[in-house]
């Protein structure tokens, strides 16, 4: 495109740009003291971000007009690169999450964001199985971790089981509703399925607050049990029961802090593994398979119900897992904690990191959740960069950053095939 | 029966806002076969577009009800078409032709962008309005109990009906109308064909964005406070009425909004208030499952 050309539509773009944010962004309506309301105007932003179209319109034309902006078709050595230095960088990653909690430096903060950040990349990893590599689109899978907080706080707070009896009894809950809800859904189209598991987000949401008799309603559930090292708590009392007395070790908080991080750690780690080799056995090629072409699934007599229901329920599982590991570790929930933007961030998350990539959910979620806390002051603006950033990458890396989208199984040569290539069964 | 007969008004007036903005849903979902999921929150901008235009029409003195409706109207249908089209432009077109997830994830996104776009710009309270339009006639009496038809529920009745007129005048009878059809029913065929499938594709955004817009002045004016969150509920809701009335289909899409604006009604009347989403939701589910054409919907014919 020639600069002339590009600055006209540089214009037109600016034009667009006043219409859609002269009324939102140049009138801002307040509310007064008495209650009524008033506009406020704010035509100074209004230019600048009409500039900055304009700029960044011109900018992309002339860029666009030499190379050409296409969603690049096949491998290229951008993502080559990626895939070769994502094997350097798992290895690197692990080894630092292993010995995060004794690099010098890392305080009490730091290790409370190691263990959000792992409490998300483990949520990613349990909704990539559903949604990277099954290619089923849950956008409700914050149901299943309110289920498992549920199902350990209720357990707990009520029949005083420990932490480690409610852990598998709070996953095979959260499988059981997975395959319950799966199974009514089996025969929708991709887009429905989306739906209607976000209708099912929100129907477990509202019962949990009306539910008032059981699940307390919106005041929650206070004073969960927090989890003790096989058998033997963490307190400051130092008795020979304690785990700093039976380790004759001087009592601290610290403890449970690092235990709770090595315990989210080896959950993440659990989900992980499983996935991995699930992936080499004929579940996860059948998955592979499904995620790629429904049709041609049925066609080639793989079971389409029990492929489908054992990634919901193993997906709810690991959710379940996570979400009775966040109770123990806040000692208090209320169904605010699960509401659709979690599902929304954890799918965002598995998106940006490539659907079906382990790797590069690890990093998003590493990016996204760490950035989210460094930018805490700006809470508003960060859900605002996060929408953008899914629509970016959706346009510009349809398969996600890192992720290609190898098939763990190939006739002849391995090759990975980009979106372009395919054209997909509606499934 | 007086009762329910005051609860079959509210519906009705609630069941056409759903409908207007279930004929979004059902026309993009027709035309390229993607769940349009920022939608609801296109209907939330046109709320908000609209309160401003009330604010600056108050600054005006501009304060006569019929007027002042019109004008708002006019200024939100025009500024939340641009949203609908900048949308279609910057989220979805790129898309055409990638795999099959795309389009949803980048409309989820866009739906984040827009809620938080508009929370940040306008801040996060809820926005109350006083009532432009008041008074009512009073329809049937028994006993204490006096049924009332609002004048801003008849305004709801008759400006929807008026747009889903000149929707369906335009679907039907203008080129637009016949090319949007063409691309729906072949658009590999209608592009071959001579018709800019782009072009068509984006106006039937702009037409969504233009009903949404009436749909979100309509709420604003029956309901009287909006916030940023509005839209979640609103669209999601709109596009059970989309999925029960058979997706794809525009008379469905009404009168999908119409029974879902009843049910909803008559379920918090009758049985919760507390679990009205539920019952939304369930019906969602139940139509999904039993009847995944819905009421007027054709059946899908998978081809290979």
């Amino acid at each position: 495109m020639n600069p002339a050309a590009a600055l006209r539509d540089a214009g037109l773009a600016a034009l667009v740009a006043f219409g859609l944010f002269a009324p939102l962004v140049g009138l801002r309506t307040d509310v007064s003291p008495t209650g009524g309301l008033f506009l406020r105007t704010r035509w100074t932003d209004v230019a600048i971000l009409c500039g900055l179209v304009f700029a960044g319109r011109f900018l992309l034309s002339l860029w666009t007009g030499r190379r050409g902006l296409r969603p690049t078709a096949g491998p290229t050595p951008w993502t080559a690169r990626l895939e070769r230095l994502s094997t350097f960088v798992a290895p690197a990653l692990l080894g630092l999450a292993l010995v995060l909690p004794f690099i010098p430096g890392v305080e009490r903060y730091e290790l409370d964001i190691g263990i959000l950040v792992l409490t998300y990349v483990m949520l990613g990893w349990g909704l990539n199985i559903v949604v990277g590599l099954a290619g089923l689109l849950d956008l409700g899978y914050v149901a299943f971790y309110a289920i498992g907080a549920y199902a350990y706080a209720l357990l707990a707070t009520t029949f005083g089981l420990s932490f480690w009896v409610c852990l598998p009894l709070a996953g095979i809950l959260a499988a059981f509703w997975g395959v319950l809800l799966g199974f009514p859904v089996l025969r929708l189209r991709g887009d429905y399925l989306a739906i209607v598991t976000l209708a099912f987000g929100e129907i477990i949401r509202v019962v949990l607050i009306n539910w008032t008799s059981l699940t307390g309603g919106p005041n929650g559930i206070s004073g969960i049990p927090r989890p003790s090292f096989f058998g033997l708590p963490f307190d400051a009392s130092g008795d020979p029961g304690t785990f700093a007395g039976f380790f004759g070790l001087e009592p601290s908080p610290w403890h449970r802090v690092v235990f709770l991080y090595y315990l989210i750690l080896a959950l993440a780690l659990l989900t992980n593994w499983v996935t991995i080799r699930l992936r080499r056995q004929p579940l996860g090629r059948a998955w592979e398979a499904l995620r790629e072409d429904e049709i041609a699934c049925r066609a080639l007599g793989i079971n389409v119900t029990t492929t489908k229901l054992s990634a919901f329920a193993l997906g709810a599982m690991f959710g379940g897992f996570a979400g009775a590991f966040f109770a123990t570790r806040q000692a208090f929930i209320s169904p605010e904690s699960f509401t659709f933007i979690e599902s929304a961030i954890i799918l965002a998350i598995v998106v940006l990191g490539g659907l079906g990539s382990q790797v590069g959910v690890a990093i998003a979620a590493l990016v996204m959740i760490g950035g989210f806390e460094l930018f805490r002051n700006l809470e508003e603006w960060r859900m605002l960069v996060f929408g953008a950033a899914m629509v970016v990458i959706m346009v510009l890396r349809p398969r996600g950053l890192v992720g290609t989208r190898t098939p763990t199984v190939a006739l002849g040569q391995k090759r990975a095939i980009s979106g372009d290539l395919v054209s997909e069964g509606h499934g | 029966m007086a009762y329910a007969l005051q609860q079959l008004i509210n519906g009705i007036s609630l069941g056409m806002i759903y409908g207007l903005i279930a004929v979004g849903y059902t026309m993009v979902y027709g035309i390229i076969g993607m769940i349009n999921f920022a939608h609801g929150d296109v209907f939330m901008v046109g709320a908000f577009v609209s309160l401003i235009a009330l604010l600056l029409l108050q600054l005006g003195g501009v304060m006569d009800g019929t007027a002042a409706i019109l004008l708002m109207l006019l200024f939100s249908v025009a500024v939340t078409a641009l949203y609908g089209w900048t949308t279609e432009r910057i989220a979805y077109r790129p898309l055409r032709g990638s795999f099959r997830l795309a389009p949803l994830i980048s409309a989820i996104g866009l739906s984040i962008v827009l809620q938080n776009f508009v929370q940040v710009s306008q801040g996060a309270r809820v926005k109350p309005v006083e009532a432009v339009l008041s008074g009512g006639v009073e329809v049937f009496r028994e006993g204490d109990f006096a049924v009332q038809l609002s004048y801003m529920q008849m305004l709801i009745v008759g400006t929807t009906l008026a747009a889903l007129a000149a929707f369906t005048v335009l679907v039907t009878r203008t080129p637009l109308g016949r090319a949007m059809r063409a691309c729906e029913q072949d658009r590999k065929m209608a592009a071959l064909l001579g018709i800019d499938t782009d072009r068509t594709i984006s106006l039937t955004f702009v037409i969504g964005a233009a009903l949404a817009a009436v749909a979100g002045t309509m709420y604003l004016l029956r309901y009287g406070v909006i916030d940023f969150y509005i839209g979640f509920l609103a669209g999601v809701k709109a596009f059970t009425a989309a999925v029960l009335g058979g997706i794809g289909s525009l008379p469905g899409a009404v009168l999908g909004g119409l029974l879902i604006g009843l049910i909803e009604t008559f379920w918090s009347a009758y049985f919760s208030v507390q679990y009205k989403d539920v019952a939304a939701f369930s019906i969602l589910v139940l139509t999904l499952i039993f009847m995944p054409t819905g009421l007027l919907g054709r059946q899908e014919v998978e081809k290979v």
